[in-house]
Parts: C-alpha cells; structure tokens; sequence
C-alpha cells in the first residue's frame, strides 16, 4: 500500500487542477452564453443570405458565370476553422478528421486555416498551407471574412482554385456541435434545395442583370457564410470546452474521493501498527 | 382600412443583429442603378446598395446610413441585407467629415497609384453619412 504521504501528495495535486478545470468550466460557461447570443443574432443573416442565393439561382434559370459554371482549376481551397488552444474534448480533432478521413483528393487540397490547432495538425499530416488566419478566430468580425473571401475569389476568378470549401463545427445547441463542410463555390445549382422558398412563385427581376448581380451578391455570399460559420465555431469550441472541463472536474471529484478512502485507510493501517508495536514491547518488558 | 393595406413588411439585417423591423408604407435608398422609392405592391425586385441616405416612413420617419448590401422586393416585403448600415446616433461626424477631405483630396491629385473605385466608394460613404446627419 502507498504511503500515507504519496497519497496525500497526489490528492493535493489533483485538487490543484480540478481548481483549475473548474475555473475554466466557469469561463467558457460565460463565454458560451455570449457566443451563443452571437451566434442567435448573426443566424438570421446567414440564413437570409443562403436563401436568396438558393431562390436567385433556381428562379434565373441557367446562368453563365464562373461562380456557377466552375472553372478548370482541380485545386481545392479549403477553409478550416478550428480553436487556437486545446483542452475542448473533442472540438479540434474532429474538425481535422473531417478532412482527413474525408472524400476529397488529400493531394489538391490548399487548407486555409482559421485557427493554430487545427494549422499544427495539418503541417504534421503534410497538408499543403496558404496563409494563416488564426488572429480572426479571437474575436469574428465581418471584415475579416470579408478579406478572406476576396482573397479566396481573387484566386478562384484567376483560375489558380477551381473550388472552394468550408470546413467548420455548427453549434446545434449547447451540448451538440457537428463538424461540418460546406462547398462554397462553384454554387451547385441542382444541389439547392428550393423548398424552402417556395411559397412565392413569382419570378424575380434584377437589377441590373442577373449575371451582374450575382457577381456583386457571391462575394457577400461567401463573406457571411464565413463569418457565420466562425461565430458558430466560436460557440461550439466554448461549449465542447465546458463540457469537457464538466467533466474534467467531476472525474476529479471522483479520484479525489477514492484517495480520502485510501488515505484514511492508510491512517488507521499505521495507528493500529503503532498500537501493535507499542503493545508487543510493554508485553516484552514486563 | 386604407391606411393598413398601404403599409408593407420591412426587415433590415446585418450579419451581427436585426437592425429594424417593423411595418412601413414606404422606403427609399440608393442602388448601383440610381435612387428608387418602394411603395406597397412593387414588383419583385433584387438590387444592388450603393452607400446612401435610407429613409424609412412608417409611423415616424427614420434615416439611416446604408453602405452596402442587398435588397430583395418582393409585393409585401422588403428584406435588406446590409453589410454595413448605421443609425444617424451610432455615426461620428468628425470621421465622417475628415474621411470625405481625404478622398475628395484623393481623387483630386489624380495619382496613377490612387485606387479611383475605392477612393470614390470611400468618398460616397462619407458624404451619406454627412447626409443623414443634416
């Protein structure tokens, strides 16, 4: 058996960190909520913007433009968004096995990424790397996805990618978070489901042209999609954390228990030792 | 009875809030193909923002200041996705006026390094900010 003192050693040390486990719990609970509103407000927008892409494009009819017709380019830009730390369950990880063990060709992808962890587990598994994004991630604004889209459609309109993806963790609620990917462009005009819009049939007018206005309205498009999506991974990599900080502590509550059991034991083990011995050597001299 | 059929839905939303909602008979704002008014029953209609005065008659009349974005008519709705829109409270007047020096100072030294399209998306910002604030 352990020595009492190994045993109150470690149970010091393990309560030490579920302090910490704990604290941090506390934390991302505060900041959950926040991005959880964050992500509630900015939804509405994300949501309009996917379906008035979805209704021009299946009441234009065909439409002869690079955003939906593609180009010959194989590469495939990939944008990855994932936490800058750890300690979030499962959070980074599953968002790198989404590509890793995904149906797209490993040798055509560009990964940009928004975020380190996922940046360091790409550079390891010998991903080819454009620039890094991980300083939006920290706090999400609109114009930085709007400079990463620009930057995205500046190659996709000089025939350097041919598609764009979007690899990102949608926050369903506080306990659920799927890792999910999107293709961004070209937009598949067949792939939209138009069920959603249905309801008014009436076919809709541009102006100015139809070609016109998708060429204004894609680039915004794709700007959103990626500024809701980092807001939704920001909520989701907060949750993840909470509960894995959950139950961070409460398997720590648990250890701790068992070593009170062991440690006590361990006391009366030595009390009855010494009562022992005191007993045999009283008996001895007399 | 007359005065609620002339009042239609609209919604205005930007990626971090809804910016308005509400029930209004009538809304003007700049598009790349020039400024259009939108009463009830409008035709459908997607257009594209150009920075502008918005004018919104509902109950009161409110202004704002509209950058960027989209606008989707349709008979009994107008949904205005901006990029960037602002009330006349939420705008500083000193930025506004020294940013509108600055690309009109821009604009006219006519430098071959001068970007033309953004100086002047600069300049038009500025002077629809100064415009809602009058």
């Amino acid at each position: 058996m352990a020595s009492m003192r190994d045993i109150k050693r470690r149970k010091g040390s393990i309560q030490s960190t579920q302090q910490i486990t704990k604290a941090m719990k506390l934390v991302s609970t505060v900041k959950l909520q926040r991005t959880k509103q964050r992500a509630l407000n900015s939804k509405a927008y994300f949501s309009y913007m996917y379906n008035t892409v979805q209704s021009i494009l299946s009441k234009a009819g065909t439409i002869n433009h690079s955003y939906v017709t593609g180009n010959d380019s194989t590469n495939k830009a990939v944008i990855v968004i994932s936490g800058n730390r750890g300690l979030a369950g499962g959070y980074n990880s599953n968002i790198v096995k989404l590509i890793t063990k995904g149906d797209l060709a490993d040798d055509e992808l560009i990964m940009y990424t928004i975020g380190k962890k996922c940046r360091e587990a790409f550079n390891r598994y010998g991903y080819v790397l454009a620039d890094d994004y991980s300083y939006m991630i920290e706090a999400p604004d609109y114009v930085d996805a709007m400079r990463l889209s620009a930057v995205l459609l500046n190659q996709y309109r000089k025939g350097e990618i041919g598609e764009i993806y979007l690899a990102f963790t949608a926050f369903k609620n506080t306990v659920s978070h799927e890792p999910t990917l999107l293709k961004l462009l070209p937009v598949d005009q067949n792939d939209m489901s138009t069920d959603a819009d249905d309801k008014d049939d009436v076919p809709m007018n541009f102006e100015p042209t139809e070609e016109e206005a998708l060429e204004l309205i894609i680039p915004k498009y794709v700007a959103s999609i990626i500024h809701g999506a980092m807001i939704e991974s920001v909520a989701s990599e907060n949750g993840a954390r909470m509960q894995a900080m959950d139950s961070a502590t409460s398997n720590a509550e648990e250890m701790i228990d068992k070593l009170t059991l062991q440690y006590n034991r361990a006391r009366q083990g030595s009390i009855t030792q010494e009562l022992t011995e005191i007993i045999a050597g009283a008996q001895a001299i007399s | 009875m007359a005065e609620d059929n002339k009042n239609f839905e609209l919604k205005i939303i930007t990626p971090d809030r809804t910016f308005f909602e509400g029930q209004v008979s009538m809304v003007e704002f700049n598009t790349t193909e020039g400024q259009i008014g939108v009463y009830k029953n409008h035709i459908p209609l997607t257009v594209i923002i150009k920075p502008g005065v918005l004018t919104i008659t509902g109950e009161q009349v409110l202004k704002a200041a509209l950058h960027s974005g989209f606008a989707q008519i349709t008979q009994d709705r107008i949904t205005i996705l901006a990029e960037v829109i602002e009330w006349p409270d939420e705008i500083d007047r000193g930025r506004a006026e020294a940013a509108k020096d600055r690309a009109e100072k821009l604009l006219a030294e006519h430098a071959s390094t001068t970007d033309i399209a953004r100086a002047e998306t600069a300049l038009s910002r500025a002077v629809a900010r100064i415009n809602v604030l009058r």
